[in-house]
């Protein structure tokens, strides 16, 4: 028999017993909410932008033991990516990045990826409007 | 790691007294009851003294029980049973909405082959109302099957009230007892049941054996076909092992039932009241006291349950959820929707239930981490913001 049996790789139940980057970030770049349709858990990421690079991710979910583990890895993955990189994060990455989660689990990683998604979509649209009024500022000025 | 078993309502373990009995049976006493000879009379023999020890727990002739090969198959027993010998006097059946899934899915079963079956509602505490059961019988009626306690949030049903409705209506009444029985007082008579089921491995027997009581006079088809085997009602060699363990554990059970009752309510009690003192946000589930002596089911606000299990066992501590993460079908605690919580409360449930081997030191050790784990997740939590 195995000393030690449990639902999740060693790997989830690191990340899960020390999650990383919990929390939120104070005026955030981009941020993502995110609910699970399947099981009606509920996801947040949050993250810091610079020169279209991630400088840094938090999280807080509400969910399983492989939905807190896939926040915290998500979280360490994404930090230092392009908005580029961070868009290809899928879930199967998530998942093995974690040593692989039960099959019924599979759709708390996808709540990740959809989590980091909205974030990213989150700051494009706030940086499209910051970039348009600084054009708008920019023409106001001239007119003056 | 010391760890605490904090999850009898899933499974007890098996006595060591229960054990040393089965094992002859295994080697030197291995016959089968159906023979002839002195090894299959000496396997009869003991199926039969098992046989009035459980009767003897539930206050039943012997002739009136029927060994199964489990709570689930008497529970199938029982309702298809009725449900396809009185097919001819009419089709419809009344439950529970809080059933165990071996009652429920045994009615939605039926549904698909013709029959009607009234799910009836519970209150906040899970408890049903006798009065809801009399209107709900018409004259198609032919079966009541309501659980004696339920298995997630522990509250005791008033069987002997429906019971007594049941009779007079004539309508057969069938009670999953499996809960209850050797935790409890339970006695047929004074139920008013005619089918009741019950399982060994929730009263520190064996896994794989149960039994279907089936009074006198009760129509019902047969759930195996082939031999003659418990009077021909349910076929296959008997499990003579197993039998033995229920029989041993029937009677250990009966020995101190009231004074394990009585430890267990006031462990049940003791962590129920640090419970409620020690964290905040935590609403205790089912009837504070129509519940079975050894079960506490809290919901513990935005925090979710598997999260809460997974920390608990890193400490050691075994209990159970009605989350949706945690439920195979990913869909919350029909019970707890029963009986009105939200979705999100079900998912925040916990359900500790005690037993032989649990002492106040357990219960000190669920107060002193429960606490922390709650403290742990809420911290990550992003309802708990929208909350204040
Ligand atoms: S978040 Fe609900 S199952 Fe993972």
């Amino acid at each position: 028999m195995r000393d030690v049996w449990s639902l999740y790789s060693e790997k989830v139940m690191e990340h899960f017993k020390n999650p990383r980057n919990v929390g939120e970030i104070e005026n955030p770049d981009g941020v993502g909410h995110v609910g699970n349709p399947v099981c009606g858990d509920i996801m947040e990421l949050y993250i810091k932008v610079k020169d279209s690079t991630i400088v840094d991710a938090k999280f807080k979910t509400f969910g399983c033991g492989a939905a807190i583990a896939t926040s915290s890895m998500v979280t360490e993955m994404v930090k230092g990516k392009s908005i580029d990189e961070a868009l290809e994060i899928s879930n199967r990455a998530l998942a093995e990045a974690l040593d692989g989660l039960p099959p019924i689990k599979m759709h708390c990683s996808v709540l990740a990826e959809e989590a980091l998604k909205s974030a990213v979509e989150d700051y494009l649209r706030k940086s499209k409007h910051v970039l348009s009024e600084a054009k708008e500022k920019k023409g106001s000025n001239k007119s003056e | 790691m010391r760890r605490i078993y904090l999850d009898h309502a899933a499974t007890t373990p098996t006595q060591p007294e229960v054990v040393k009995a089965m094992l002859p049976y295994f080697t030197n006493a291995f016959g089968n009851p159906s023979s002839i000879h002195s090894y299959g009379q000496e396997a009869k023999g003991a199926i039969e003294e098992a046989r009035d020890k459980v009767a003897a727990l539930i206050g039943a002739p012997s002739e009136e029980i029927v060994f199964t090969s489990g709570g689930t198959e008497a529970d199938n027993f029982a309702l298809k049973g009725v449900a396809f010998a009185n097919e001819g006097k009419g089709n419809h059946i009344i439950t529970t909405s809080i059933e165990h899934h071996a009652v429920i899915e045994t009615c939605k079963f039926l549904e698909r082959r013709g029959f009607r079956v009234t799910y009836l509602p519970v209150d906040a505490y899970g408890l049903v109302a006798p009065d809801d059961v009399r209107k709900a019988i018409t004259d198609k009626t032919i079966l009541i099957s309501v659980m004696h306690a339920s298995n997630e949030v522990g509250t005791i049903e008033p069987i002997t009230e429906i019971g007594k409705i049941a009779g007079e209506a004539s309508v057969y009444f069938h009670t999953d007892a499996v809960q209850t029985v050797g935790h409890i007082p339970v006695n047929v008579d004074d139920l008013g049941v005619d089918l009741l089921s019950l399982s060994a491995h929730k009263l520190y027997g064996p896994k794989g054996v149960g039994v279907l009581y089936i009074r006198k006079g009760t129509w019902l088809v047969p759930f195996m076909h082939g031999g003659d085997q418990e009077r021909r009602r349910r076929a296959g060699t008997d499990n003579v092992p197993a039998i033995v363990g229920f029989g041993k554990a029937a009677e250990l059970a009966q020995k101190d039932l009231s004074k394990e009752a009585e430890r267990l309510t006031s462990l049940r009690d003791e962590l129920i009241k640090g419970l409620l003192e020690r964290i905040d946000h935590i609403h205790l589930n089912g009837h504070p006291t129509i519940r079975l002596p050894n079960n506490v089911n809290v919901s513990v606000d935005f925090v979710e349950g598997e999260s809460m299990l997974l920390n608990l066992d890193l400490e050691g501590i075994c209990a159970s959820t009605g989350s949706a993460c945690s439920s195979s079908s990913l869909e919350p605690s029909h019970v707890l929707l029963a009986l009105g919580l939200s979705p999100e409360q079900a998912h925040g449930s916990l359900r500790f239930t005690l037993g032989r081997e649990n002492t106040e030191e357990g219960i000190e050790c669920v107060l002193e981490v429960l606490p922390r784990v709650v403290a742990k997740l809420r911290a990550m939590s992003p309802l708990l913001k929208s909350h204040r």
